[in-house]
């Protein structure tokens, strides 16, 4: 079974602050992570390949400093790494982002001689939040997709996956070659070993530009091929000038509070 | 051409329609006024007429179902080349969605094949005064940074909103208006996944967004046994308990009853935090409350700004006395 999994390196999102005074978000200092939902999807790669073997190719659409987290990925299983980078495809929304995502892939296949069996990706990426490329890489591709995977079961002839929805799961089969976004892994994703890592610090990370991937139409990328526009960013500080509920005991305190709800009819 | 047309997909399972669709007829409703444009509710599945009438009393102007043996069970593929189609028909100028799963899995195909903009899980709609679009508002990096998203060029422009964000309106069974069932199939052989089997994993069935009074507990509460005070109160005042991130993590209660932006968003009327310290990711979930009650001994607790009613103190001391007066209230 051969896999690719796209993954995106991400701000970690838990340790994001707002600057008090000019109320916007402070970038600096923020440690970039392998998005989680990213490593789960890595992780259910690495299980596939112990099971039904095949390769595992990761690749990732972003800046240089991407190559880091590609290289952790090298070390928890993956086999080839891609970094795909290049100025214009800077600014992309999810529909441009699918575009290319799905053209890098397509020529990765070429590169390696292969054809995929499952493209895997996280649900979302927990700094766009957005949960939309999965599927537009998918529909760019004209491959099926099963989204909300938290397992993946049967045979490699017969892959069902376990699909988190409200109230419980789905079991869906799925055909072959499909698009599948991840929410979770059985496993929790594998550490690197000594030897895994300097394992993957020999290999090579190939790194493909627009030039060299003459699939991808450049004004289909970037801001030129982004439909939506962001017009505004702002902090959510919603501040109410709400009331103190005071009182010398929690009796008080109660009465008092009934008291104000009961004074605009809340009660 | 366009038509200028708002079309609000309203969402159906076994033929009934989930609530996001009619909260969002609601949310479109100023939108659709000001626009002067009619506001259509759409419906896919199997037996959903009655879904589609009930959208008209809930604020649709007008209704189209797609009705057939394929759609029974939602599958990516039916419904992306059943809506796809339908809006190539039609050209509506809007279409907005429920962030639900099976919203937020369509979406983005329908989007892409129509080569169109699509903005994700959004907590507010407007109007983009420069351009006369539909303003998107949605939290991203984690609930820290919000966005007003347009899609200024490419039509329908596209939207998922988030469930429990805003309210219905009040169903109105005098309302009439046009239902038009479409004859537009999908072949079986061109659904590419089955559901073999559907496993109900939460066994209770929590309705969080519906509910008026909220009674949340937050990593303040300590444990899970002493959610059993805060289950007193919720008692004492007809609410419902629920709880903060930290507090599903530490299962001191289910998935299920968790607010914020990984969990749900609720705006009941009332909606007391106690032991919640009010991060970011927690409030993105209840900001939309009517009347926020805060209780935490911390003074600077950042829940504290968002608060119609602020105590300062124990919980353990003030819940208990609190849950006694409400009770006495009410006999009186």
């Amino acid at each position: 079974m051969n896999i690719c999994v796209c993954i995106k390196q991400v701000p970690d999102t838990n340790r994001i602050k707002i600057d008090p005074v000019t109320n916007t978000l402070v970038r600096k200092g923020v440690p970039s992570i392998i998005n989680p939902f990213d490593t789960y999807a890595v992780e259910m790669a690495a299980n596939l390949k112990e099971r039904f073997g095949g390769t595992v190719i990761v690749m990732s659409m972003g800046p240089e400093q991407a190559l880091g987290a590609l290289r952790v990925c090298l070390s928890v299983g993956a086999d080839e790494a891609y970094l795909i980078s290049d100025r214009a495809f800077g600014g992309s929304d999810t529909l441009a982002t699918g575009y290319i995502i799905a053209g890098a892939i397509r020529h990765i296949e070429k590169l390696e001689g292969i054809k995929f069996d499952v493209i895997m990706c996280g649900k979302q990426a927990v700094d766009g939040d957005t949960a939309q490329v999965g599927p537009q890489v998918a529909e760019q591709l004209g491959l099926p997709q099963v989204t909300y995977a938290a397992d993946i079961e049967g045979s490699a002839s017969n892959v069902i996956v376990r699909r988190e929805v409200d109230g419980g799961f789905d079991l869906t089969k799925v055909q072959l070659p499909t698009v599948i976004t991840v929410v979770s892994s059985k496993q929790m994703p594998r550490y690197a070993t000594y030897a895994t890592r300097s394992d993957a610090k020999k290999k090579t990370i190939h790194v493909l530009n627009s030039a060299a991937m003459p699939e991808i139409d450049t004004a289909q990328c970037g801001l030129n091929g982004s439909p939506t526009r962001v017009v505004r960013t702002y902090t959510p500080v919603v501040v109410k000038n709400g009331v103190t509920v005071e009182g010398e005991s929690a009796e008080e305190i109660a009465d008092n509070l009934i008291g104000m709800l009961d004074a605009k009819m809340l009660l | 051409m366009t038509r200028n047309e708002i079309w609000v997909y309203v969402e159906t399972e076994n033929g009934s329609a989930k609530s996001v669709g009619y909260e969002l007829l609601n949310a479109a409703k100023p939108i659709a006024y000001a626009k002067h444009a009619p506001l259509v509710a759409v419906v896919v599945g199997k037996n959903v007429r009655k879904a589609a009438e009930d959208a008209i009393g809930y604020g649709a102007d007008s209704a189209i179902i797609l009705d057939g043996d394929e759609y029974a069970v939602y599958s990516t593929d039916a419904y992306t080349d059943a809506l796809t189609e339908l809006i190539r028909k039609y050209e509506p100028e809007t279409l907005m969605l429920g962030a639900t799963v099976n919203g937020r899995d369509m979406a983005p195909r329908i989007a892409c094949r129509l080569e169109t903009g699509l903005t994700a899980d959004c907590t507010d709609i407007g109007i983009d005064e420069g351009t006369g679009c539909v303003r998107w508002t949605r939290p991203t990096f984690g609930g820290n940074l919000m966005a007003d998203i347009i899609c200024p060029d490419k039509r329908p422009q596209m939207g998922t909103v988030r469930p429990g964000v805003f309210r219905k309106a009040a169903f109105d069974a005098g309302r009439t208006g046009k239902i038009i069932e479409e004859d537009i199939h999908v072949s079986m052989q061109k659904i590419r996944t089955s559901v073999v089997k559907h496993i109900e994993e939460i066994a209770e069935n929590v309705d969080l967004e519906g509910a008026e009074i909220i009674v949340a507990g937050g990593r303040g509460m300590g444990n899970a046994e002493n959610f059993r005070i805060l289950e007193a109160l919720a008692d004492a005042v007809g609410g419902t308990v629920a709880c903060s991130r930290p507090c599903a993590d530490a299962g001191w209660l289910p998935r299920s009853r968790q607010i914020g932006q990984s969990g749900k968003t609720v705006s009941p009327k009332i909606y007391f935090a106690v032991g919640i310290s009010g991060a970011v990711q927690h409030t993105a979930g209840m900001q939309g409350s009517g009347t926020i009650i805060a209780i935490n001994n911390d003074p600077e607790a950042p829940i504290f700004d968002i608060a119609d009613y602020r105590i300062v103190g124990d919980l353990n001391t003030i819940v208990p006395v609190l849950t006694k007066k409400f009770l006495e209230f009410k006999k009186d």
